[in-house]
């Protein structure tokens, strides 16, 4: 088993996703920098939050076209693991790995707390050793809402795509719960392969408890058990 | 070989909010111009490129726009192509 990180100029929690996974046992990890062609044998690759190429354009526009990116495109047609959390989603929806899009937030303020959410579905490497119904992961984006057309947004429901909701406290999906207008609340999907994920919270921000808060140290104890195997 | 000027315009799509413009649109008011409403936000793109005729100068912008200048689940796109003296 063996994990990569991806680095484009601009992102900015490629180390502390390196760090979360050296320490769930996922290390040594590659770092795998944006113009290089080769995976090195990387069994999942993470696509780590930040601001690559400054955001410009739109978020994720042209690191899609970096050359990692046709190996990780390669990479997940073979059926092989691959997160994007937060800029890291941003890229995998603009390069079609992910369907739908990620626009401004709708109260169009970057927003940086902690929110809730809960699964939508067991049926991944992502979510599968979830226990709790609601877990407390903190998100940090400007653009975040997520967007999909009336039929794309059928799809996913019917192929139990969606991975998360963003909810209250209580675990309640609701309007005042959703942080940035996402479409149907939803805070993370997954390809029909279920082998992509993405998600704009960020779970490496709560996987250590010295940081005070571990529920997202789930997720990757399941990508991990995922790619064990 | 001749060169080209396109004037490329990408727009949200009508039917999804655009909190920029919604928030221009609030200060009209301010400014004593109620008036105006429905402010929208797009992009204005310049480029030049150089193509053997009109023909294959719009074939290209019209490929830049749909692989990289607009993402078409979100926006819209317009463009315009005038050669170069």
């Amino acid at each position: 088993m063996k994990c990569g990180v991806v680095i484009f100029p601009g992102s900015n929690c490629d180390e502390d996703m390196v760090q979360v996974l050296e320490a769930q046992g996922g290390g040594p990890v590659e770092r795998l920098w944006h113009k290089e062609h080769d995976l090195r044998g990387c069994d999942l690759v993470v696509l780590p939050g930040g601001f690559s190429y400054g955001d410009y354009l739109r978020s994720g526009a042209i690191a899609r076209f970096s050359p990692i990116l046709q190996e990780v495109a390669a990479h997940a047609e073979r059926g092989g693991l691959v997160l994007g959390v937060c800029n890291g989603f941003q890229v995998l929806c603009e390069a079609g790995l992910l369907p739908g899009a990620l626009l401004h937030n709708g109260g169009q303020r970057f927003i940086c707390r902690n929110v809730h959410i809960t699964p939508a579905t067991k049926r991944t490497a992502l979510t599968s050793a979830i226990a709790r119904k609601v877990l407390t992961i903190p998100i940090a984006h400007g653009e975040g809402r997520y967007h999909i057309d009336a039929a794309g947004l059928k799809r996913l429901k019917d192929g139990d795509q969606v991975l998360f909701r963003y909810c209250d406290a209580e675990g309640n999906v609701h309007e005042e719960a959703n942080p940035n207008g996402s479409m149907d609340h939803i805070a993370g999907v997954c390809n029909e392969g279920r082998n992509v994920f993405g998600m704009m919270p960020h779970p490496e921000r709560a996987a250590d408890a010295l940081l005070g808060n571990t529920d997202g140290m789930a997720l990757f104890t399941g990508l991990l058990k995922a790619v064990a195997v | 070989m001749k060169t080209y000027k396109a004037s490329i315009d990408v727009m949200p799509h009508d039917n999804l909010l655009d909190p920029q413009g919604k928030a221009v649109s609030g200060a009209m008011p301010n400014l004593g111009l109620p008036e105006i409403t429905g402010v929208r936000i797009g992009k204005h793109i310049t480029l030049r490129l150089e193509a053997k005729d009109r023909k294959t100068a719009e074939a290209k912008v019209d490929e830049a726009c749909r692989k990289l200048l607009a993402n078409l689940i979100m926006e819209k796109y317009s463009f315009s192509v005038e050669e170069q003296a």
